[in-house]
């Protein structure tokens, strides 16, 4: 530190000496950060040497920042590590804000924030970050897969469970096994049967022999499985991310699409899938189930699928396609300096919906702070306005085109604060059933390897994603 | 603790009676006890549900290590689910209980022979866990059964034991074998294998750099591509990494590794993408530009990164840090998809931050208006720190691109109509840069910013518009006003404003001396008499001092031209990006460092740098890297402050030559008493004020209230800057060789020229020697060139005005000047030169080294530098080795800059010093060079970019020439 005080110093008097001036300054201090970086200060003590492991523990950390589990892959770092942690949680106010990458004197925290919970993993070498924060999110998913839900009540529920699938995720580090389909037989999902046949004839939660799956080379569908029922179905979703500006010019324009499946079929299928119109999938990622090969030479979608429930693909289509936008928004939000009121008025309108109903149609504006209450009037559906949190949530439902919804009416705000600068934007939520809005169609969906009929299903469904509109 | 699980407990008590909380509801007192005396119960369930208390309680952190033996107890059971749990507690406290997890030895060797595979695994893994030599010994025969195991799941289990089992002790590891064997996994047939055995030994050959484990070769990198199609997703990040360290042996080989790496672009997990990313971006650089395929491999790499920013916020964060290098790398990858960077209301801060930054980056002329339109919306958004860094975006979108200048100033002004306290003070501290950038277009705007002067409470904005004020202060009418305003609460303001408001009120004097003398005395008395602040002082006293000896020198320096300032400000430095661009997806790509500076400790650190398209891999082949790269010291980064204050100095003062000869050192004396004005004003004020007493005494003052011990350091110092900033004499001196001989005497008729070149204070001469060999005499000598390489042509005629006697010399020097015909001469620096005289006509040719034209501006600026090193192409660039060297580099420095070759910064890397260079020819054609140094290692590399490739090889032997005499 000292250091770098002098250093700054000697700066500032070689550009007065010259009369080179502020602007130099500033831009040499610039220059000196991106060609020095900090030199790191603290000597590490002699344990820090011995591991190079990837991940070296794992916090989980309520929302009220008490540390509710935490597992050590190898030597237990005291949990006062996590200050950090919480300062920088003080700092960012909302706990989306939190720099997901940290550091600390002597270790690095990575962190992800999941349904209210922080997953904090330490660090001790350079590993990649990416690879840490798809390992928690997977872990999350893996909770999720397992109770239901991922809260911290169901994890201290599931204590023992959560520490023996912790611990079959990683070795030394490592991931070993974070396909659910391989947990589940090595690791029972609690269910409350199970629960109370273990209770009566001693039996538990562990799967007494190794998967399946382990063995062969499609690691993620064990053998031997049979249904009664063979069926295959497949869900379309995909949800609109944009960005419309006050005229109602679409400033950017995604489309984020996934392929659920829920695949309930005996032996060893191998299914192929093909498109109507696979030329819109230029940005793809699969599953490992997929043959990347066949896609490339023949665009279809071949594979042995897991059992069960997967995400067999998501696909990105970009602003530089042309992306549909079902509805369009007509709106003003008004503050005035005199009378410390404020107006607005939004009408919607469908505009290219492909003939389909647009349902469960939401408006959600996050006010300006000094907006204290709303007084409107809605044609159609519900309106409320939490005055706490200050958003104004518009439930529309079903647009009907022969009679727009409107909303309109005045807001109220606090006297003698100056008028807010920033126009709040409008996010919109809808639902659009048995469209896909790229255009995205299933063309067929051939089984073989298998000699029963399945029954197969593909489902669309449209959605707003990140869908705001400026005002 | 124990409290908060006790109402936990108590909360969930009423529904939930199967649940895991259960454990928690024992009595605080004598809560190990009672542990204990279930753990030995005799009934097998009771030890079970124990079992799972004490997990319970060391998962909310709990200390429950004294439980320790009894729980080893339980541990011979042939309930799979006990002994699970009995391994888990063992793998959480063996490590801090080794001398206890001895007692477990015998049954962990029992269990490596278990029919069952699970327990074969969970054996082996937790014997690996326990730190301690004795249990080793006995590891080493499971292990080595185990890894030959024929369940795969033992075998990728063993695999990483050999890793934990390395790191207890290596010397076993290597002697019993498990490395072989290791090795021998790589082609396992089961990809999970493969994946672990992988992982173990990158991981075993991170800690011995030197271990020279993981030879790829062109089997084994085979090997790795097969394995990664069939592998886990954690598997391909291990084999990614591991490729990523490989250098192809040609561009065939770097093309085949390419196309087989690209199916991973299309992954579900995000590090498995950006690791092939990684790979993708070093190995391309072996690729022809020219070849279909580098076109290809360039589209295919813009989708995935997009994705990138579709998944969660966390992994959109470190995306973003890697798109911000690979954009400054090739910016071709995503000039099109600006639009994916538009920020969303609800992103997360940092997300948003890391946007704006790629934005600016991709900014160009063709997608400006876009850009601006929307960092106009943020500039509206709730953030603070977010609207202030959109701001500064709209500032850097001027200076980046300059058809844009005019609109971002209109739209700064918009900003600053808002009042909006904190816009209003962002939106002037980047006014002042576009008006560097830019100078006399944008001055119109001045009033509008010094309508808002009252509302700016940050130093920073403040110490901008006072610069303005005193930069411009000829056309501000009021400027003396303002800037007397500021100085009514001098003492409360930072520094910088201080430092800023005492050289905008010495410009202002400069400016408009008659009305502002009041004001100049005035905050010269505050900055050196009241004030504590030494720079404060010194720049004061420095001010006062130059005024006082020599006004007009004090104009030069202080009202000097100032450098334009360059495009990209905040470019990160090319060989650290290079180095950058070898670590995407590392923690160094997040934090933009490089690795060395995150690997604490002893782990060697390799030094990534991308391949080249004309080397050939030998060069780069990871044994002399990695062997040369060893090295404990730690990383010193910033460049030694006096280094720095020179550069400065001669950065910016070697321009103002006229400013007239040095103070004589003892004028610094006579700083104690004298006035320090003295005669000097006279001149500045003109005649009717010069004399007046009241300036006088007024200056005199200070001097009188300073510590007698001051002044002495203070004239010292000042004399020390001057000269260095006279700057005009070279420190060393040019370097010129000794003469040779041109023409012998036997083909010119008994002329003999000998010479050589030598440039003096600016002017290329030729020196040469006339020796009259004939047995007649010389006279009515002449010469002229031919047309050469840089238009050398004699500047005067030569001056041999006497004969020349039979056996008689003469030395000639004959100044030349470069504004002759140029004609591309073979080699470059050949010239040719006829001599006449009154026998005859005599040709011959001799080369000139290039440095003769490397001139005095020759120094670039740092950012300037920065920016077009990353500007010339890579092809350009040429590197050279000057062997059997051994000056240190500050000795390397010097020399070279007497030769017009001047360090622009110098860097120290793990004792590697990497100093910056430029130098210009006479025909304004930029080298930039950078020279590695190593400590006690004689020999030198230089890279050499320089947009006329050609000359490289001349200025390295300029180098050469200058470093070697």
């Amino acid at each position: 530190m000292n250091q770098s005080q002098g250093f700054f110093k000697d700066i500032q008097i070689s550009c007065l000496v010259v009369g080179w001036l502020l602007s130099n300054t500033a831009s040499i201090i610039l220059s000196f950060r991106v060609w020095g970086g900090q030199s790191m200060t603290d000597s590490a003590p002699s344990w820090f040497f011995y591991s190079a492991e990837m991940i070296h523990s794992l916090f989980l950390i309520n929302h009220l920042g008490d540390i509710f589990l935490e597992k050590h892959w190898k030597s237990v770092i005291s949990r006062s590590v996590c200050d950090y942690f919480f300062e920088a949680r003080e700092k960012a106010v909302d706990p989306e804000n939190v720099p997901p990458v940290l550091q600390t004197p002597h270790h690095y925290l990575i962190s992800i924030y999941r349904g209210k919970l922080f997953f904090l993993s330490v660090i001790q070498t350079e590993v990649p970050p990416l690879f840490v924060i798809e390992f928690l999110h997977r872990v999350a998913d893996t909770f999720q897969d397992y109770f239901g839900e991922c809260s911290e009540s169901v994890i201290t529920d599931n204590l023992v469970i959560v520490y023996e699938l912790l611990e079959e995720m990683l070795d030394n580090g490592f991931p070993l096994a974070t396909e659910s389909n391989v947990l589940k037989e090595m690791i029972r999902p609690p269910n409350i049967l199970r629960s109370v046949v273990n209770t009566l004839t001693g039996g538990s939660n562990v799967g007494e022999t190794l998967p399946q799956g382990q063995l062969s080379n499609i690691p993620w569908r064990r053998a031997g499985v049979k249904y009664a029922n063979n069926e295959a179905y497949f869900d379309v979703t995909e949800e609109i991310d944009a960005i419309v500006d006050k005229s109602g010019t679409t400033v950017s324009a995604e489309i984020q699409g996934v392929i659920e499946a829920c695949v309930k079929l005996s032996g060893m299928p191998d299914l192929t899938m093909s498109f109507m119109n696979p030329r819109l999938l230029d940005d793809v990622s699969f599953h490992p189930c997929v043959r990347f090969r066949r896609w490339e030479s023949e665009r279809v979608l071949s594979f042995i699928p897991p059992d069960g429930n997967f995400t067999l693909m998501t696909y990105h289509i970009s602003s530089q396609n042309l992306v549909a936008i079902p509805v369009y928004v007509k709106q003003s939000i008004n503050f005035f300096e005199a009378g410390s009121c404020g107006r607005l008025d939004i009408t919607i309108g469908p505009k290219q919906t492909m003939g389909k109903t647009v349902e469960d149609l939401k408006v959600t504006i996050h006010m300006p702070k000094a907006v204290l209450n709303a007084n409107l009037t809605a044609t159609q559906g519900n309106y409320t306005y939490d005055c706490t949190t200050k958003m104004l949530v518009w439930d529309i439902g079903k647009l009907n085109p022969q009679k727009l919804p409107n909303l309109r009416g005045s807001l109220s705000m606090q006297t003698g604060v100056p008028n807010p600068e920033e126009n709040p934007s409008l996010n919109i939520d809808l639902k659009i059933q048995q469209l896909a809005i790229s255009g995205l169609k299933v063309s067929r969906l051939d089984m073989y390897g298998e000699k029963y009929k399945p029954f197969k299903g593909v489902k669309y469904v449209t959605k707003a994603g990140k869908f705001q509109v400026r005002t | 603790m124990q409290e908060w699980a006790n109402q936990l407990c108590e909360n969930r008590q009423f529904g939930s009676k199967m649940t895991d909380s259960k454990y928690f509801t024992t009595t605080k007192k004598g809560e190990i006890f009672e542990l204990k005396a279930e753990l030995n119960s005799d009934k097998k369930e009771k030890k079970k549900e124990a079992v799972k208390k004490v997990i319970a309680s060391m998962t909310v952190g709990k200390d429950v290590s004294a439980l320790f033996p009894d729980v080893v107890n339980c541990m011979q059971t042939d309930n799979l689910e006990l002994k699970k749990l009995v391994y888990l507690y063992l793998m959480n406290y063996a490590k801090s209980q080794p001398d206890m997890a001895i007692m477990a030895v015998n049954t962990f060797v029992k269990d490596c022979e278990d029919p069952n595979p699970l327990i074969r695994a969970l054996a082996v893994r937790t014997m690996g866990c326990i730190r301690v030599d004795k249990i080793t010994e006995y590891l080493c025969e499971p292990l080595r059964k185990c890894l030959k195991d024929e369940d795969p799941y033992v075998r990728k289990t063993a695999a990483v034991c050999v890793a934990k089992l390395h790191d207890i002790n290596a010397q076993l590891v290597e002697d019993q074998g498990f490395l072989d064997t290791l090795k021998d996994l790589i082609s396992d047939s089961n990809p999970m294998v493969v994946a672990n055995a992988v992982a173990a030994l990158s991981e075993i050959a991170e800690s011995h750099p030197n271990s020279n484990l993981m030879d790829l070769n062109p089997q084994t990198i085979n090997k790795l591509l097969t394995a990664l199609n069939e592998c886990t997703e954690w598997g391909q990040i291990f084999i990614l990494d591991c490729l990523a360290n490989y250098t192809p042996r040609d561009d065939r080989e770097s093309q085949s590794i390419c196309e087989r790496v690209t199916p991973r672009l299309s992954h579900a997990n995000s590090a498995v993408v950006l690791s092939a990313v990684k790979v993708l971006m070093k190995f391309m650089e072996m690729l022809p530009k020219d070849l279909d395929y580098y076109g290809t491999l360039l589209k295919k790499l813009a989708p995935p990164l997009v994705t990138l920013l579709s998944a969660e916020p966390e992994l959109q964060y470190v995306a973003l840090r890697n798109i911000n290098l690979i954009v400054q790398r090739r910016p071709e990858i995503l000039k099109h998809e600006m639009k994916v960077f538009f920020v969303k209301y609800n992103d997360p801060i940092y997300v948003k931050l890391e946007k704006l930054d790629i934005m600016i980056r991709l900014a160009s002329q063709a997608n400006i208006a876009q850009v601006l339109a929307e960092l106009k919306e943020y500039a509206t958004e709730v953030d603070v720190d977010f609207v202030r860094k959109a701001v500064r975006a709209i500032g850097r979108c001027a200076i980046k691109v300059e058809q844009s200048a005019e609109r971002c100033v209109s739209t700064l002004l918009d900003l600053i109509q808002t009042k909006v306290n904190y816009v209003v003070q962002e939106a002037i501290v980047v006014i002042k840069d576009i008006f560097r950038k830019y100078p006399n277009k944008y001055e119109s705007v001045i009033a509008t910013l010094c309508e808002n002067l009252d509302s700016l409470d940050e130093p920073e904005a403040r110490a901008a518009m006072i610069w303005i004020v005193g930069e411009y202060a000829e056309r501000i009418d009021n400027a003396d006003e303002l800037l007397e305003s500021f100085l009514e609460g001098f003492h409360d303001e930072s520094t910088q404003v201080q430092l800023q408001l005492l050289t905008a009120i010495v410009k202002l004097f400069l400016k408009k001396p008659t009305e502002t003398q009041e004001l100049v005395q005035q905050v010269l008395s505050l900055a050196t008499q009241d004030s504590d602040n030494p720079d404060l002082r010194d720049r004061g006293y420095i001010y006062w001092r130059l005024l006082s000896t020599d006004p007009v020198a004090a104009k030069e320096v202080v009202l000097a031209e100032k450098p334009l300032i360059s495009e990209e400000t905040d470019l990160i430095e090319p060989t650290l990006l290079e180095e950058l661009i070898c670590h995407i997806g590392t923690l160094a790509s997040v934090y933009h460092k490089p690795p060395s500076a995150f690997v604490e400790g002893s782990r060697g650190v390799q030094h990534k740098r991308l391949p080249g398209s004309t080397e050939s891999g030998e060069s780069e082949s990871p044994d002399t890297t990695s062997a040369a790269a060893v090295s404990d010291a730690p990383p010193a980064v910033i460049p030694s402050q006096g280094d720095l204050l020179g550069d400065l100095l001669n950065l910016d003062l070697t321009p103002p030559t006229t400013t007239g000869p040095p103070p004589p050192a003892s004028s610094g004396m006579q700083m104690g008493a004298m006035d320090l004005l003295g005669g000097g004003l006279d001149s500045l004020l003109g005649g009717d004020l010069g004399g007046s007493p009241a300036i006088g005494a007024g200056f005199g003052a200070p001097p009188a209230a300073m510590p007698a011990s001051f002044s002495a350091p203070v004239s010292g110092g000042l004399d020390d800057l001057f000269d260095l900033g006279g700057g005009v004499g070279m420190p060393m001196g040019a370097y010129s060789a000794p003469k040779t001989v041109w023409l012998p005497a036997m083909k010119a008729k008994g002329l003999e020229i000998s010479g050589t070149f030598a440039r003096r204070s600016g002017v290329i001469q030729m020196e040469m020697t006339l020796t009259n060999k004939a047995m007649s005499v010389m006279t009515d000598f002449a010469i002229q060139f031919n047309r050469n390489s840089f238009g050398l042509a004699p500047a005067g005629p030569l001056q041999v005005l006497t004969p020349l006697n039979p056996n008689q010399s003469i030395e000639v020097t004959l100044p030349l000047n470069t504004v002759g015909p140029v004609m591309k001469m073979e080699p470059l620096n050949n010239l040719q030169v006829a001599v006449k005289n009154n026998i005859d006509v005599f040709y011959f040719s001799c080369q000139y080294p290039i440095s003769m034209l490397f001139v005095e501006d020759g120094k670039m600026e740092r950012q300037v530098f920065l920016a077009t090193w990353k500007d010339i192409p890579n092809d350009n660039e040429a590197q050279f080795q000057i062997k059997d060297c051994h000056l240190s580099s500050d000795a390397a420095s010097n020399k070279l800059q007497g030769s017009n070759i001047f360090t622009i910064a110098k860097r120290t890397v793990d004792g590697q010093d990497m100093l910056y260079q430029s130098m210009k020819l006479t025909n304004g054609i930029w080298v930039l060079a950078e020279m590695r140094v190593q400590a006690g290692n004689p020999v030198y590399t230089v890279s050499l970019k320089c947009r006329a490739a050609e000359v490289s090889q001349w200025v390295f032997q300029s180098y050469e020439a200058v470093l070697k005499n």
